[in-house]
């Protein structure tokens, strides 16, 4: 193998981290709050809102079911508005970023499902508030969760990544496709996918560490 | 100290509407130890969740440490739960925090500082036995150890009120009996006054002062725990009483028991003495006085505060008249005396 496809293969990994770690930061940004209102507003829980919980589940539900790959083309004037351009591990980063932040917003609120009631009503008799509750009680205690749904996420952007090829987004999955399928260059493809494996297992096994070292259940 | 006035509490509205408490009326002086004691079911965890309003009443009106909090909410509400302690049957404490930390919460929910948190905290954890498991977390300690740290945490506000919701029926009988003891300790010492729920009389009999009996959200008898013990007012009352004593004949005896008495039959009576009776060698003198032999079936001893409460079961053995009249005499020495049957004389 040439010294320059090693540097195409270097350059596209590199590529997918990036969009995976600024995609993966902004949607957790965006997502854990999100999740954390999502559970808050339900019926008998501590800022019960049906109106509110009933519209911010009605707008997850809709990011959730929109193929990534019909997004990520739906959504170019608003990712050529936000970076000016419809090209590019940035600009692939925003479709990436809005199909992330209701999947974590979810799972986050799965993790806070976890989370015993009467934890809640502890509190409660101590007389915290609602926003106490969230930042000394639920957050706190959902830590290992969040970071299970962080992982989960870092993972599902690896693979998502890879179509981000079809608006010129880079990265490993393009390299896979042009080089290895289009050009039947079958090292090419194979060494994209070692590199792939390699980097879901890598975000798995520090997903894990840190559920380890932040949950003391 | 607390005071509860015709609270109820409905879940629902129009015919599907289920009322889990109504109509209750309880005061509990300061300084006293009160049990409600109950069946599954019958309205006990929404009694105690009443005061301090986690469930609001529907009706009626609830005071603590004569503020009326029924009208409270909010910050004002807040703050006046800060002054009453709640522990819990799975003690609910945050795995993710310390002992340290865990007790630390309610401090820091009121804004405190941190070295007046530790100021706070320490001695709590000492006064516990725990002081050694600061840097612990929940999940590396026992049952009773992590009632004991919810113990520390429900006093670390200096609340006035502690309320036990079911606090010991999830731990074995040894390590009930040491929380027990030290809810009983935190009552003299700081005068606290403590509300507790359960379904266990042993509970009750070790460290209450007074008991109420819920039923069907409804309380039925409230009465001092020696009095209770010894003559509960209520059918609901007594079956807790014989539950608890578990004393019930033999089962081989059960069998043979004949509802009214033949040619040849013995009375079985269960009797119940307290207070001088206990001390009275009443068995020897019925033997002498009345002639009947009595062969004693099963019985316990049992001393609930300052009183001795006994109860036997015992076959009377002699002629039908001399039977009677020895339930007479028993009665006229203030036992009570229920004849459970008859059994046939041994051929």
């Amino acid at each position: 193998m040439s010294s320059a496809m090693l540097e195409l293969i270097l350059e596209a990994t590199l590529d997918t981290l990036y969009m995976v770690a600024l995609s993966g930061v902004i949607s957790a940004l965006v997502g854990i709050p999100l999740g954390v209102l999502l559970y808050v507003t339900r019926p008998r829980q501590v800022m019960a809102h049906p109106l509110l919980n009933r519209s911010l589940g009605i707008i997850t539900n809709i990011g959730r079911s929109i193929p990534f790959i019909i997004l990520m083309v739906a959504i170019i004037p608003f990712t050529r508005m936000l970076v000016g351009t419809s090209i590019g591990t940035n600009a692939a980063s925003v479709p990436l970023t809005i199909a992330a932040i209701p999947f974590v917003a979810r799972l986050v609120e799965g993790a806070l499902n976890e989370i015993p009631p009467g934890l809640v009503e502890a509190a409660q008799s101590m007389g915290a508030t609602p926003w106490q509750v969230i930042t000394k009680v639920l957050v706190p205690e959902a830590r290992g969760g969040i970071f299970t749904a962080l992982t989960v996420t870092a993972v599902t952007l690896v693979s998502y990544s890879a179509m981000a090829g079809a608006v010129g987004g880079g990265g490993l999955g393009d390299l896979g496709i042009r080089y290895g399928y289009n050009r039947f260059n079958p090292t090419v493809m194979l060494i994209t996918v070692v590199v792939l494996i390699v980097m879901v297992q890598g975000f798995q096994s520090l997903g894990d560490y840190l559920v380890r070292k932040s949950d003391h259940k | 100290m607390i005071r509860l006035r015709k609270v109820s509490k409905t879940y629902g509205r129009g015919p599907s509407a289920v009322t889990a408490i109504k109509n209750v009326d309880l005061h509990v002086p300061q300084g006293q130890i009160h049990g409600v004691i109950g069946l599954s079911g019958a309205g006990k965890s929404t009694l105690i969740r009443c005061v301090n309003l986690l469930e609001r009443p529907t009706q009626g009106n609830v005071s603590v440490d004569g503020q009326e909090l029924t009208g409270l909410s909010g910050t004002a509400l807040n703050q006046a739960r800060h002054r009453i302690g709640m522990i819990f049957q799975h003690f609910n404490l945050l795995t993710n925090r310390t002992v340290f930390r865990n007790v630390a919460l309610p401090l820091e929910l009121m804004g405190m500082s941190g070295s007046e948190i530790r100021e706070q905290v320490d001695p709590l954890l000492k006064m516990v036995g725990l002081d050694d498991k600061s840097n612990q977390y929940p999940a590396q300690l026992s049952g009773g150890q992590k009632q004991r740290v919810a113990i520390a945490r429900a006093l670390a506000s200096r609340p006035k009120v502690l309320l036990c919701d079911e606090a010991t029926s999830a731990l074995d009988p040894q390590t009930t009996g040491s929380i027990l003891a030290l809810l009983r300790d935190i009552n003299r010492q700081l005068g606290l006054t403590i509300l507790l729920i359960t379904h266990e009389m042993e509970v009750v009999k070790s460290i209450c002062h007074r008991v109420s009996l819920i039923s069907d959200g409804a309380l039925v008898e409230a009465a001092d725990v020696g009095d209770f013990f010894t003559a509960p007012r209520t059918e609901l009352g007594r079956r807790f009483l014989n539950d608890f004593l578990e004393l019930e004949p033999p089962r081989a005896l059960i069998e043979r028991l004949e509802t009214s008495p033949g040619e040849h039959s013995h009375p079985v009576v269960r009797l119940a003495f307290s207070g001088d009776a206990v001390a009275t060698p009443l068995i020897s003198r019925l033997a002498r006085e009345c002639g009947v032999d009595v062969s004693i079936l099963q019985a316990k001893v049992e001393s609930i505060q300052d009183r001795t409460l006994g109860l036997m079961i015992a076959e009377l053995m002699g002629p039908a008249e001399k039977t009677r009249e020895a339930i007479d005499y028993l009665e006229t020495h203030n036992l009570k005396v229920e004849v459970l049957g008859h059994v046939q004389r041994d051929a």
